[in-house]
């Protein structure tokens, strides 16, 4: 064996990271590309489910209308249960190997990664979505009905931006899971971080170190991400305090003046 | 028919399953009118603004809005809609809009006017409840009487023919129910037509032009405010009155 090779943990460390520095740098920014587009994805997949979720069913829409809107959402259903409730190892292997042996479709390992993250995502995000619209008082809803709103026109102007806001919180726990969670993707042969590991440790045989290192360049990712989202926060929630509109300060007094006088 | 009423109920009747909660409402509004309706808890009331503006849809019977039977005619849900307002008593302000943009939601999008002319209207509107200086603030920035004024100026901005009030200050602190209270009755004065539920008997008594007394679910009693105050007919309402002077 070469003579030059360190022999203690805090020396494999850096000669490691050194050596191996391409690999991680790619490997963590794949992982990164397709947690973040992943997620993404599942985002836009979950609010859409979400959205057709809330439609409500009056009683004098058409039958056909009827019927359509509870045919979509039961299989709305059939789709959240079975993502959320299979592993999503499995799931990579069956869109892998099920779309190139049914179908002949033959994806990209990396195609297939990100496919199987957006749409596992889209899942929960479809769960996160429906509570936070349900969570919006029912009297915001009707007061935008009494002055003749549509209910899209009230989803789109009143109800999502609320949720949307409650729901960040859940947006990023989802980000950050599919970050930790993308190592699977390493079955189907997806060069993430995780899969960079793995092949950076068998040459010397030092699991340990090069975990270590995988382990910190995950840290540091999700980290990131968490603090990155409450500034994302913190910017939504505006100013907490207003200012009254200059021009009517003086009259404010005389109509406070007025109003008090009953 | 004279020309000026708006609003025509026949033989309502809404039902919560197996609980008929209106039974056979017979009502009408003309323009001008600022009635008041009163009666205990449960007897109907809100439910009665509900389906007036067809938040609840009835059970049967038919509600004429000039004539036309707003669950027949071609006339647009959301345009009757648009025509009458409505006050809650717990606001329903949009929590994510300023108080400006409350007031021009509805004239963008349901009135379909540009955000240059909805601005004028909602200031115009804003002014008169008092509320003008407080266009930036968001709805958690502001006590119940500002946000109950803010309602009602959101309500205005639609330029209805009239306007529902359920219990608008009900849910208010005793020293904010005056400054609602002096909004309504200027909104009155200048001939709004109101339909006010409300337990403010004063208000009913100086402001309205006819009071109606319902108990579980009619209409008991229906006069000028005067006869219902000093010589009510009906025993429930004697005895809701009575109820009510001596607390
Ligand atoms: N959405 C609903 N579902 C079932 N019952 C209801 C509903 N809304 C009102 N009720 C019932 O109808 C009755 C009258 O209610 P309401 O119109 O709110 O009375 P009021 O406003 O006079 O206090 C009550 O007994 C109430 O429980
Ligand atoms: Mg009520």
């Amino acid at each position: 064996m070469n003579s030059n090779l360190p022999t203690t943990f805090w020396g494999w460390i850096p000669f490691l990271f050194h050596e191996y520095l391409p690999m991680f740098v790619k490997g963590a920014a794949i992982t990164f590309y397709i947690s973040v587009i992943g997620t993404l994805m599942g985002l836009i997949i979950g609010l859409l489910a979400g959205i057709i979720q809330t439609i409500p069913v009056e009683i004098k829409d058409n039958p056909f209308k009827k019927a359509l809107l509870c045919i979509t959402k039961s299989l709305l259903k059939v789709y959240i249960e079975f993502f959320r409730g299979t592993p999503m190892m499995v799931q990579a292997m069956i869109v892998y190997y099920g779309l190139m042996q049914v179908f002949q479709i033959d994806l990209s390992s990396m195609a297939a990664g990100l496919l199987v993250v957006s749409i596992n995502t889209g899942a929960y995000m479809a769960e996160t979505v429906r509570g936070g619209i349900i969570s919006i008082d029912e009297g915001q809803t009707e007061a935008a009905k009494a002055l003749g709103m549509t209910h899209f026109r009230t989803m789109y102007s009143i109800v999502l931006p609320q949720a949307f806001r409650n729901i960040i919180p859940q947006i990023g726990n989802n980000l950050i899971t599919n970050i930790k969670d993308t190592s699977v993707l390493s079955a189907i042969a997806v060069p993430e971080l995780f899969l960079a590991g793995k092949s950076a440790s068998t040459t010397y045989f030092r699991y340990f170190e090069v975990y270590f290192i995988i382990c910190i360049v995950y840290l540091t990712m999700t980290l990131t991400v968490s603090r990155l989202l409450r500034m994302l926060e913190n910017i939504l929630d505006g100013p907490s305090s207003y200012e009254l509109a200059e021009e009517f300060q003086e009259e404010i007094t005389a109509d406070l003046k007025e109003t008090f006088i009953i | 028919m004279e020309t000026n009423t708006i609003l025509e109920i026949n033989h309502l009747v809404k039902s919560f399953g197996d609980n008929e909660v209106l039974k056979d409402i017979d009502f009408s509004t003309k323009k001008g009118d600022v009635i008041c309706i009163i009666g205990s808890s449960g007897s109907g009331k809100s439910t009665l603004l509900r389906c007036i503006n067809m938040l609840e849809s009835p059970t049967s019977g038919e509600i004429l809005h000039k004539g036309n039977n707003i669950n027949e005619t071609a006339l647009k849900l959301n345009e009757y809609r648009s025509k009458v307002g409505m006050v809650f008593q717990s606001f329903n302000l949009f929590n994510n809009m300023t108080v400006l943009e409350n007031c021009m939601i509805g004239v963008t999008t349901v009135r379909k006017k540009d955000r240059v002319y909805a601005r004028i209207v909602a200031m115009r509107y804003l002014k008169k409840v008092g509320m003008a200086a407080y266009i930036n603030a968001k709805p958690h920035q502001l006590s119940g009487g500002q946000k109950q004024r803010v309602a009602i100026a959101r309500a205005l901005a639609m330029e209805p023919e009239m306007i529902l009030f359920d219990e608008p200050t009900s849910a208010l602190d005793p020293e904010m129910v005056g400054e609602v209270l002096t909004v309504m009755k200027t909104l009155a004065k200048e001939g709004m037509t109101m339909i006010v539920v409300t337990h403010e008997m004063a208000f009913a008594r100086d402001v309205s032009t006819r009071v109606v007394f319902m108990d579980n679910g009619l209409i008991a009693e229906e006069g000028p405010p005067e006869q219902i105050f000093a010589t009510p007919q009906n025993d429930r309402t004697k005895e809701f009155l009575a109820r009510f002077i001596s607390s």
